[in-house]
């Protein structure tokens, strides 16, 4: 499947997009790269998993937020990358939800069968890779938390913060 | 037998942590599959390699629970090898029962490791006591997982009259067609779900949403279901669709997204018979295990213990959010 | 060796005249080897042809057919039980079976496998051929290779192979009656509403594709399959038998344009033109045989 810009769900939050001023995303880049490169280390029966899934891009939609993120999971250089939702963004996969959906899904918390059939989670595109996806991240025993834990030793509780304050310009927004 | 009786619960796993989820939930036993067609739910990033098989059967069966490996769909000649490899695993790795389809793979199951316990699989679609029985007598079948077609009282008609165990479905996805003789997904898309274990195979999925918000589903180049903005979504089969005929527009034709809960006919089942109660979702993630799982391992738990169990509302996790008992209660669903 | 035609099942809930003079067409007509009759998809049904049966039973035998007994592709109520084994335990008839439930009255004597129970590989072959099978029907939906390497296991078990080469294709059963419920009936009270649809009852996409076809509680393709591109192959791995299921309209014509096929007589391209322009409202298919989607249709 070819990747593509076009995105019906994605460039539709006119109310968080519009009145935005350039994101400082800059500073999240080398954060998001730890987390990944923590996540290949510590699971590596993801990449077996995901299989051609490997080589696709996924678009992460948190739908309540003004970025979305990319992600490549490439073994040899896997990818997290931050970027302004206004931008074009080729991909081959589209996840969307709100922010706590996604985190909730990604952790195993519920079930994103249950979150797909309620339209909660909104998907298109690459539905192999996507399936795929799901079932790599819903075999990893530890949860998102434990990860960024792991990657920020010491500096784990202000992770943890950081991300929390994401959850409430999320909950703000929605 | 005026004891109650305390049925097994058989549980899904697609991957290790699933499996390991479900042995701490409560599980009895654990059904799950090899990576690849031998299986009937042959889907990306699902199912365990050989390796995996025995870490997982280790760590359930330490735990007291059994492991039951699904070999279940059908092999065409020229990739026997395949199934019988997987046979082969199984019987190494010493699973509790290798659940069957095919009648070939029954007697090679048979033939070449005559001491390994035989579960038939629903995908054999054996529903009478002579089918059931044929099976018993060739392939000294243990139990028998019963196609999701029959009423409550024809099970029992079932079980009084066949020499093994009955394994029922009672919660998931509720099959429409009979098992292992179903040929639309293959039809529409030429991935097999007897040949290849994969129904709706994922690549030839596609979601549409368009600008209002409703989203089409397709299945290779056909539509098979259109959801407006609000409206829950069901899993993306031939026989959970929405078509036209002549006399009716946009209706289901086969049957609604509904998923299976018998969770009230579960003294029934175990009155007429049934020996392990069966749940559907090797496809589902860890969650829907937990939470499947408990509710069901504390339901069966205060029937046996003569107790009016509280029946969790285990809606969330259904299909299209709904639910209804099936062929199992009454014939007037037929 | 001549390979040899057979006539499938009546599938449909013809009136019992139109399913009578059918038949008696087919035994003055028809150039088929084989006829199968029976009721293979409701039981419901059986007791409507039951009045005719034996005229029927007479005049395709005097017309020199061979005549096998198809039983009922699923069994679930007391009522299926009853039917199976009324036709499966008729010592005088052959019986094709269409369900493991007829399996157990068919051991030890010679008798043949439908297409609705699975004949996939080597190992059931050997099997069914250990129990009595002489003739196994293959499903629709085996492709090329499967079938060319079933074809080698089976002239060595002294089995013929047969393959559905036109008609539409059974894709699934049910236990529930979908053309019942196309009336808001259900399978009990159903009055026989499946008498409407000669061929199956199309229902198509919500953008207006024609899809699939209803009959009781089969679902069948849309398109119909038609095998003349391939007939020479099929020949050629050896393959015997060869199956038409019957439709409405046309099937005499397809029975003699097959035959002449078989024979050498006629092209594919030719045969396809002339069964065109007498056949059900549908796509010919033989994408099964392609291994691709069942309803694609590959040009001969």
């Amino acid at each position: 499947m070819t990747a593509n810009t076009q995105n019906p769900g994605l460039v539709k939050s006119p109310a968080i997009s519009k009145y935005l001023p350039p994101l400082p995303l800059l500073p999240l880049q080398p954060v998001l790269a730890r987390i990944v490169k923590t996540i290949v280390r510590r699971q590596p029966g993801l990449f077996a998993r995901l299989g051609p899934g490997t080589k696709k891009k996924f678009l992460i939609d948190p739908t309540n937020l003004p970025i979305v993120f990319l992600l490549e999971p490439d073994p040899q250089n896997p990818k997290l990358t931050a970027i302004d939702r206004r931008k074009d963004i080729e991909r081959d996969v589209y996840i969307g939800g709100t922010f706590m959906t996604l985190l909730r899904m990604i952790d195993s918390q519920t079930d994103s069968d249950a979150l797909f059939f309620s339209r909660d989670l909104k998907v298109s595109g690459d539905s192999e890779a996507m399936v795929a996806l799901r079932n790599a991240l819903d075999d990893m025993d530890s949860t998102l938390a434990d990860d960024v834990a792991a990657a920020f030793g010491p500096l784990a509780k202000p992770m943890r913060s950081f991300l929390d304050s994401f959850n409430k310009i999320a909950e703000s927004k929605s | 037998m005026t004891e109650p009786f305390k049925p097994e619960l058989v549980c899904p796993a697609g991957t290790p942590a699933s499996l390991r989820t479900a042995v701490d939930a409560g599980a009895d036993a654990i059904y799950c599959g090899f990576q690849g067609p031998t299986n009937a739910r042959n889907f990306p990033g699902l199912n365990f390699t050989p390796e995996e098989m025995e870490q997982s059967a280790r760590y359930a069966q330490d735990h007291g629970a059994k492991i039951l490996a699904a070999i279940n769909s059908f092999p065409t000649a020229g990739r026997t090898d395949i199934w019988k490899s997987a046979i082969d695993d199984a019987v190494r790795i010493g699973v509790d029962a290798i659940i069957v389809a095919d009648i070939g793979m029954a007697r090679y199951l048979h033939r070449d490791h005559p001491d390994q316990r035989i579960h038939l699989s629903v995908q054999a679609g054996a529903s009478s006591p002579e089918a059931i029985n044929y099976y018993c007598k060739h392939f000294d079948v243990k139990r028998v997982v019963l196609p999701r077609i029959l009423t409550v009282a024809e099970i029992k008609q079932v079980h009084d009259a066949i020499p093994c165990e009955i394994e029922a479905f009672v919660f998931g996805n509720i099959g429409m067609m009979a098992e292992g003789r179903c040929a639309l997904s293959s039809y529409a898309t030429g991935i097999s779900t007897n040949l290849d274990g994969a129904c709706s195979a994922a690549h030839c999925v596609h979601y549409n949403e368009d600008e209002q918000g409703n989203m089409t589903t397709r299945l290779g180049e056909f539509a098979i279901d259109r959801y407006s903005r609000n409206e829950s979504a069901g899993y993306p089969v031939i026989c959970k669709g929405r078509y036209n005929s002549e006399h009716k527009t946009e209706y289901y034709a086969f049957e609604e997204p509904v998923s299976l809960n018998l969770t009230r006919l579960l003294p029934d089942l175990i009155k007429a018979g049934v020996t392990a109660l069966k749940i559907e979702g090797r496809q589902r993630s860890r969650a829907y295990i937990r939470n499947v799982v408990s509710a069901f391992r504390q339901t069966v738990d205060a029937y046996a213990a003569g107790e009016d169990p509280d029946i969790t509302d285990l809606l969330a996790l259904t299909e299209g959010h709904r639910q209804n008992e099936g062929a199992f209660r009454s014939k007037t669903w037929k | 060796m001549q390979s040899k035609l057979s006539l499938g099942p009546v599938l449909f809930n013809w009136s019992p005249e139109q399913w009578r003079d059918f038949y008696f067409q087919v035994a003055d007509e028809a150039p088929v080897d084989t006829v199968y009759i029976g009721e293979v998809i409701c039981s419901k049904r059986a007791p409507l042809f039951e009045p005719v049966l034996e005229e029927v039973v007479t005049r395709l035998t005097e017309a020199g057919k061979q005549l096998i007994f198809s039983t009922l592709s699923e069994t679930a109520s007391a009522v299926d039980r009853r039917l199976v084994e009324r036709t499966a335990s008729a010592d005088e008839f052959f019986i094709e079976a269409n369900d493991a439930s007829a399996l157990e009255y068919l051991e030890g004597k010679p008798h043949a496998i439908g297409p609705h129970i699975n004949t996939f590989n080597e190992e059931s072959l050997e099997f069914f051929a250990e129990n009595g099978a002489k003739i196994i029907s293959l499903s629709p939906e085996i492709p090329k290779q499967g079938i060319k390497e079933l074809a080698g296991f089976a002239e060595k078990l002294d089995i013929e192979l047969e393959v559905q080469i036109y008609g539409r294709m059974g894709l699934a059963l049910s236990a529930r009656c979908y053309s019942a419920r196309a009336h808001n009936r259900t399978k009990d009270t159903c009055q026989f509403i499946c008498d409407k649809d000669l061929d199956g009852m199309v229902i198509e996409t919500m953008e207006g594709r024609p899809f699939l076809a209803i009959n009781g509680i089969q679902t069948m393709s849309y398109s119909c399959l038609n095998l003349a591109g391939e007939i020479s192959e099929l020949q050629n791995m050896g393959i015997p038998r060869y199956r038409i299921s019957p439709h409405s309209i046309g099937t005499i014509e397809t029975c003699k344009t097959f035959r002449d096929l078989l024979d050498g007589k006629t092209s594919p391209e030719k045969a396809v033109e002339e069964m065109k322009q007498n056949t059900i409202d549908a796509p010919f298919s033989n994408g099964f045989y392609h291994d691709k989607s069942g309803y694609d249709w590959q040009q001969a």
